[in-house]
């Protein structure tokens, strides 16, 4: 009955058929768990946020698939099977959670707050002691100038009771509840998460930041973002901070779904830094119309286990896509991300540019996909991945896929794993600089090509952050 | 006043490279704002010398001494040398892709001077060097060496001696690969970097660069060390009658 929404089929199948580039499980393999999560705890979920019944509809469906879809069979097995879904709290109002105390925050994230400089109100809320993040004076002016606009930019909550037939129309028609078990559960279970909305030919001249939405779901466990860019708009949003966050939810499941409509351009910037706890699976994907532009700008510093795959489906001519992303493991961390780039219209663009660094046993991979369908004449697809080790027990692996089904195409793939030289080594040192300084002052430079598309406090912060690391003053 | 002391002093040393001894009983003594050029053979040890002097990790010292400014600085990190007035102008300088020139001359000369420069007195400075070096303004928001040219990474090697002022900076091979033209703009800002302050040991194969950048002493290098020293003169009879005719006048008759 509500099939349809659940998927739209004209979007939502492109690029899903993942099973033949190792991007997807044998469907024989027997689901047992979901004790954990019931058919109550789904309806008391949408029940208490008032909901429309097509969005509880929505949720229910998508449990059943959450519940009969095996675990991935791919990326790091040994740690997603480790994840024990009956742990897992999946709903908590936030009246009712539990009060934390600074003094329960860990030691080594309170120092480096401190060595970063972050400001005390900040730095509660990161912690997650606190729900408010005291900058609401200052996205109060924001907001007002926006609206002028007629932008809409509210959490995913109020944006489906404020503004419903939008949502109704574009919700999960980019990722569909089935799309992977991840995104079934985040579709069963979502909250919190941002809702953007930008009017024709708008272009919003400031970046949104996630930070001037004032609430504790702001970063939830399942997190729900929307972002509507209508033709010729442009728009660019922020979320995460380079600071550590610190969670005591292991789980975080994210999903967001970008739609750029004909001649839009959204532009998505991530800087995640999750507490060394926490698993981080999240689905993010983008619909680029003709003439349209998206560009997923992707930083993952944190967490214990990373895996994202930003996609982008070039489903109008001229599309463009790009993919820039960076990722740092450390000791018992492993960044598992990558790229899909969909190429299903004539004269379509992509490229992708993803580094990463490995350090003290850290482990990075690259997955990527490019796609072209048949008829896509003209599509070019340029890919660099470089993977930097720094040291002997670090581990970096690449797993491109690539499946063209047209000839006229351009596709460039190149990949390089490197060590940090011991010329460049003792290049900068001979100048005076200590090894802990030229490390940084090598592994900056590394990133740079992220880096300088980073609004700057966000660069600065991430420059120094890369320097505690290396100092081996981070917690 | 005391008698000068030496500001550098080799002693006898011996390194190796992984197991290989390259450099088997090096003496040499130079004194402050002394200019000395050591000449040899590719393979005769020279750039062996520069890495060693300079604390490469690749390069182990199995004995003998590196005294500078009387403090033995063989345990010493090439950053140590560093800020104690030790510099090397590479032969071949590696890139460092994303590192641009600018943060990281004033990143250098912080740390070798040991104190914050004011961005605008470090600009001034820098450009005022910049100028008699002939070096383009383009340069600070490049790479490091990346995508360099041969003559473009040796005046950025100078440049950086020019600020570093050390009291002893060691070129190597610097005259390598080097147009006239290069080559003429390179010397002419080692001798503006010779002065009684800073102490210059040229590493050179060939006596072209002795034409613009005179010595007061020469050595000659073979086999891991200096068998020859002499004045200026010594580099043009080198020239003129090749090493052979050292090694030939060193080695006793009767011996092969």
């Amino acid at each position: 009955m509500s099939a349809e929404l659940i998927h739209d089929q004209s979007i939502g199948n492109i690029g899903n058929d993942y099973s033949q580039y190792g991007f997807q499980d044998k469907e024989d393999y027997v689901f047992k768990s979901g004790r954990g999560l019931t058919r109550e705890i789904v309806e008391k979920i949408s029940s208490m946020k008032n909901e429309p019944e097509w969005m509880l509809k929505y949720r229910l469906r998508a449990l059943d698939i959450f519940l009969k879809k095996p675990m991935p069979k791919w990326g790091n097995c040994g740690l997603l099977d480790s994840i024990d879904f009956e742990n897992i709290f999946y709903f908590v109002r936030s009246s009712e959670r539990s009060e934390k105390s600074w003094d329960d925050v860990p030691e080594g994230i309170k120092q480096t707050f401190d060595r970063l400089g972050i400001p005390e109100a900040e730095r509660k809320f990161l912690a997650g002691v606190t729900a408010q993040y005291e900058s609401e004076v200052v996205y109060h002016s924001i907001r007002e100038d926006l609206e002028a606009q007629g932008v809409v930019f509210l959490d995913m909550d109020s944006g489906l009771r404020e503004h419903e037939e939008i949502v109704r129309k574009h919700f999960g028609t980019v990722i569909p509840a089935a799309d992977n078990k991840f995104s079934a559960l985040n579709s069963a279970v979502w909250s919190g998460g941002s809702f953007v909305w930008v009017p024709e030919g708008v272009k919003v001249e400031i970046p949104l930041q996630a930070y001037f939405r004032i609430n504790a779901e702001n970063m939830g466990q399942f997190e729900r973002t929307l972002i509507i860019a209508e033709p010729g708009s442009f728009v660019h949003y922020i979320e995460g901070c380079t600071a550590p966050t610190y969670s005591t939810d292991s789980l975080h499941s994210a999903v967001v779904e970008l739609i750029a409509k004909p001649g839009a351009h959204i532009r998505y910037t991530t800087i995640q830094n999750w507490s060394k706890n926490v698993y981080n699976l999240v689905t993010k994907r983008a619909v680029a119309h003709t003439d349209a532009k998206v560009e997923w700008v992707d930083g993952n510093i944190g967490s214990k286990l990373t895996m994202k795959y930003p996609a982008i489906h070039l489903v109008g001519e001229r599309a463009h896509g790009e993919v820039l992303s960076i990722a740092f493991a450390g000791d018992d961390q492993h960044q598992d991300a990558g790229a899909k780039m969909v190429h299903a219209a004539p004269n379509t663009t992509s490229m992708v540019v993803s580094k990463s660094i490995s350090k003290n046993g850290g482990r990075t991979s690259y997955r990527g996909l490019v796609k072209v369908y048949p008829n896509a004449k003209g599509a070019k697809s340029n890919i660099k991945c470089d993977a930097l080790l720094l040291d002997e027990k670090s581990r970096s692996d690449t797993y491109p896929t690539m499946e063209i089904d047209e000839k006229d195409v351009t596709i460039e793939h190149e990949a390089t794993v490197s060590k940090v030289g011991e010329e460049q080594l003792f290049y900068l040192m001979s100048r005076g600089l200590t090894q802990d300084e030229a490390t940084a002052m090598i592994i900056n430079g590394f990133f740079e090509p992220f880096t300088k598309e980073l609004p700057l406090e966000y660069a600065v912060e991430l420059n120094r952050l890369i320097q505690l690391e290396m100092s081996g003053s981070v917690g | 006043m005391t008698a000068k002391k030496p500001l550098l002093s080799i002693q006898d040393l011996h390194a190796k490279v992984e197991d290989k001894e390259i450099l088997k009983g090096v003496n040499l003594e130079i004194f402050p704002g002394e200019v000395h050029a050591i000449m040899g053979r590719n393979g005769s040890g020279k750039s062996t010398l520069s890495y060693t002097l300079m604390g490469h990790p690749r390069y182990t010292v199995t004995s003998g001494k590196i005294l500078f400014k009387g403090e033995d600085i063989v345990e010493m990190s090439p950053d140590q040398r560093a800020r104690i007035g030790l510099a090397l102008a590479f032969q071949y300088p590696v890139a460092i892709p994303g590192v641009s020139v600018s943060n990281f001359l004033r990143a250098s000369v912080n740390a070798v001077r040991g104190k914050e420069i004011p961005v605008k007195e470090f600009r001034a400075e820098l450009k005022e060097k910049m100028k008699s070096l002939g070096v383009p303004n383009e340069f600070l928001s490049r790479y490091i060496n990346d995508g360099f040219s041969g003559g473009e990474k040796k005046r950025l090697e100078i440049l950086q001696l020019a600020l570093l002022k050390p009291a002893l900076a060691v070129l190597d091979e610097t005259d390598s690969g080097l147009d006239i033209d290069a080559l003429k703009t390179v010397s002419e800002g080692i001798n503006t970097l010779a002065n009684p302050e800073t102490a210059v040991l040229l590493i050179t194969h060939y006596q072209r660069i002795l034409n613009y950048v005179e010595p007061q002493f020469v050595h000659v290098f073979q086999d891991g060390r200096i068998i020859k020293s002499g004045g200026a003169d010594l580099s043009k009879e080198l020239e003129a009658r090749g090493y052979d005719w050292v090694s030939q006048e060193l080695t006793p008759s009767g011996v092969s």
